[in-house]
């Protein structure tokens, strides 16, 4: 049975991360294109509409993806993790199937709307349609963080005498203080990675010297935009986060800051590889105090190590962990440097004659997927042993029928179709990245345009 | 409440198949009835703003049976794991097909995706039938109300059965035979000239081939699975059912000699939800009768969920489903009428 866990944690593992890249971009376009209609509304700008309308046919690509990766998620509940889901699907199902009834049905009908229906809706409705995305999407990925934390945090619930839990209060489910924190956090996450892919595409064009006012005008959204979002990733979203963890989920906590034994004034890590036999971290680097200090606001704060937690009450896999954690705060804490930066460029006004800004904007785009990605990896791994934190352990939740060669097989499948996903998707996005913004305006003349498809 | 449940599970699965249905329909007789590529692109418009919309009753109905009768939902998922994976891996080929086909021009790339579009929507077709076979003639289930099935075994129904035996076989061809048809009639209600001529063709061929299979099927059925009798005998009303069927069965025959295409299209939709309502009324209470023994079998009552999560369920479904329900006819009243032959322009 264990070799049976492993495979099936691994295939939750790679398809929920493989799905989040594009809804992590969509949710964050989402807003940005919001944004950029609003303004075309307001200002009758037919450039602003065109920008909007090129970033409206990325979003249309990933959310494609998106879709299409995102079911086999929701059957993985039963397929892979049938007893969690028999002894929970009263609870999480709740907010689980909202997500399918108030937010998928919205997304799908007013994308449609978006994408296909400028000329049939006029200036307004295409406007609203594109607020109805961004609703849609932003309540999608409300209802699914609450799930998780429900799981990482479980409320408003009771045990039955047949050991599944049932629902005892619908509000404190939907507005579980955990998921709110962390809600606003990932969010934040999607909002930036939504910034950086624009302001790439925007520094792409400068430097490229092309469609030069829509580059500039990309890089003015996203730039403005993205150094709101990143701070507020750090503080105050972040630092809620990292005092709920302290509070719930100390052991954790001792996880994720390699923390190995329990101190006064306990050092935060910055650097460092945690040795697991020697049970320290080796070359460390770190910052005398601080880890109490941001933990309980006194710099002489007891903090519990991992020494404090029994074997079977901590992550297992630390390293992991570490890792993971360390690698979003630190990449968080580069995007801040660098959105600020270029915010102050933008200021002053020399951002657009910047060429080592362009560059870095340029070549910064994939370090936001892989930010948010380590985040949830922290959130998952750090919940270990864990399926539903202090209820029910991970190895009590699969699907005991399904046999470690039946996971192995259809995870191989999915290895392989997401293979091939990624290359078209790279290659559509780059070809409409190539294309440009002005495609729109002349395709929509010719008699017959190649591309208008599914949707036209 | 839990009847309650059950019948809005139902209804939900029937709007799914009825609404990808012809879509899936759609791709299956793409290839045949669209030869070039304008006449393909016009199928793939025909349902192009309203496919992903039509596949959301599959991610809703699938989180209902989740959160309302998470036993059933735990046990049938893993026990079907395997044809779920494939259903997935079809889904996903499917969506990529209908979303990027046209986003380059080049015939060796459609052509790719036109094939991979016809292929998926035909084997979706199949294994959807098979699961509602497997659903009928009941699986495995231990005492713990866990089975799982391998693929097939020796193809015979039993304690012993796989996914596919010749029964669940003879349902997925119905069900291959009747989506087929119900897509035809939806491209030649929404496309124009030779692709709506070839499609009413198709619709008016395939229709006999559902008849017969409607007669076998439901004669195997009642053969294998003593229940639907008891069930049918238990709740005379629920004959009603089987009469939208047939009389949705015979409209679709009506109409075509009429070539009135909107009603023809309606009656196949009538004839689908009469089909599966049929099976959900007869089978009641059984949710997921057993092959082992009958009293390891899933029922409404055994499989439901708390009863303070039905009832909080009920309210944000109500509101919800109405709201969904607008989205709906103003996305469809949007895109009504014929999808031109020449591209208005818009997409992405």
């Amino acid at each position: 049975m264990e070799d049976a866990l492993f495979v099936h944690r691994l295939h939750f593992a790679f398809t929920v991360t493989f799905h989040y890249i594009f809804p992590q971009l969509t949710m964050g376009l989402a807003l940005l294109i919001f944004v950029m209609k609003s303004i075309a509304l307001r200002t009758g700008s037919a450039q602003w509409n065109q920008a909007a309308k090129f970033w409206g046919r990325i979003f249309g690509i990933s959310f494609a993806l998106g879709v299409v990766t995102g079911i086999p998620m929701e059957f993985q509940f039963g397929t892979n993790w049938s007893s969690f889901s028999k002894s929970a699907g009263g609870v999480i199902g709740q907010t689980l199937a909202m997500e399918g009834v108030f937010s998928f049905f919205l997304e799908s009908s007013f994308l449609g709307l978006f994408l296909f229906g400028e000329k049939r809706l006029g200036a307004k409705g295409h406007w609203l349609s594109s607020l109805m995305m961004f609703i849609g999407s932003w309540l999608s990925g409300y209802l699914i963080v609450i799930t998780n934390a429900w799981m990482q945090h479980p409320v408003g619930y009771a045990l039955e005498p047949n050991g599944s839990y049932s629902l005892t209060s619908f509000w404190s489910l939907v507005l579980n203080p955990w998921g709110l924190a962390q809600y606003a956090h990932t969010m934040l996450g999607a909002v930036q990675t939504g910034c950086f892919a624009m302001a790439a595409v925007g520094a792409f064009y400068l430097l490229a010297q092309k469609h030069v006012e829509f580059g500039e005008l990309f890089l003015r959204v996203a730039v403005v935009v993205g150094v709101i979002a990143a701070i507020g990733q750090l503080s105050p979203t972040g630092d809620i986060q990292g005092r709920l963890i302290a509070v719930h989920q100390p052991a954790t906590l001792a996880g994720m800051e390699g923390l190995f034994k329990t101190q006064e004034g306990a050092p935060l890590a910055i650097l460092g590889q945690p040795d697991m036999e020697k049970q320290r971290l080796d070359n460390p680097i770190t910052f005398p105090n601080a880890l109490s200090f941001l933990t309980y606001r006194a710099w002489k704060a007891e903090v519990k190590g991992l020494d404090a937690f029994a074997e079977n009450e901590k992550p297992d896999n630390i390293p992991l962990l570490y890792f993971s954690y360390h690698i979003m705060v630190g990449l968080g804490t580069i995007f801040i440097a660098i959105l600020a930066a270029a915010a102050f460029k933008l200021y002053r006004g020399t951002l657009y004659a910047s060429r080592a800004m362009l560059w870095i904007l340029m070549l910064t785009f994939p370090f936001p997927f892989i930010a948010n990605t380590a985040g949830w990896i922290t959130a998952e791994v750090g919940r270990q042993p864990w399926i539903i934190y202090g209820l029910m352990r991970t190895s009590n939740g699969v699907s005991t029928q399904v046999s470690a060669g039946n996971a192995w097989f259809t995870l191989l499948g999915f290895l392989g179709l997401y293979g091939l996903l990624s290359i078209l998707f790279l290659f559509l996005i780059y070809r409409e990245i190539e294309e440009g913004p002005e495609r729109h305006a002349s395709a929509a003349m010719a008699p017959s345009a190649p591309h208008a498809t599914m949707a036209d | 409440m839990e009847t309650i449940w059950f019948a809005l599970v139902a209804v939900m699965i029937a709007m799914y198949v009825v609404l990808d249905g012809f879509d899936i329909g759609a791709g299956i007789v793409h290839l045949v009835v669209a030869r070039t590529d304008p006449e393909r692109r016009a199928v793939i418009r025909s349902i192009g703003p309203v496919w992903d919309g039509n596949e959301v009753w599959l991610l809703a109905g699938g989180g209902v049976l989740y959160f309302a009768f998470p036993a059933l939902y735990a046990s049938s998922f893993a026990g079907f794991y395997l044809p779920l994976m494939m259903v997935l891996w079809l889904l996903i080929l499917r969506g990529t097909s209908v979303e990027f086909r046209s986003h380059v021009a080049s015939p060796i790339w459609a052509m790719f995706w036109d094939a991979v579009f016809g292929v998926s929507s035909l084997l979706l077709a199949v294994f959807y039938g098979a699961a509602l076979g497997n659903v009928i003639r009941g699986v495995p289930l231990d005492a713990n109300g866990k089975f799982f099935e391998p693929l097939w075994t020796n193809f015979l129904p039993g304690t012993n059965a796989g996914i596919l035996d010749w029964y669940t076989v003879l349902v997925g061809v119905t069900a291959l035979a009747a989506l087929t048809m119900h897509g035809a009639l939806w491209v030649a209600l929404k496309t124009s000239g030779d692709v709506s001529a070839r499609a009413s063709r198709v619709a008016n061929q395939v229709w006999f081939v559902v008849a017969l299979m409607t007669v076998v099927v439901t004669i195997s059925s009642f053969r294998l699975q003593p229940q639907l009798a008891i069930g049918l005998g238990s709740r005379m009303w629920g004959l009603i059912f089987p009469i939208i069927a047939v009389a949705g069965l015979l409209g679709v025959f009506w109409f075509q000699l009429r070539r009135d295409e909107l009603k023809a299209f309606l009656a196949s939709c009538a004839y689908i939800i009469g089909m599966l309502t049929s099976a959900a009324c007869s089978l009641y209470p059984y949710v997921l009768p057993a092959s082992t023994n009958p009293a390891y079998g899933l029922t409404v009552h055994s499989a439901h969920g708390p009863a303070h999560g039905l009832r909080v369920g009920f309210a944000w479904w109500v509101v919800g489903m109405t709201l969904a329900t607008g989205y709906f006819v103003f996305t469809y009243r949007r895109f009504a009428g014929k999808v031109s032959a020449a591209s208005d322009g818009e997409g992405y």
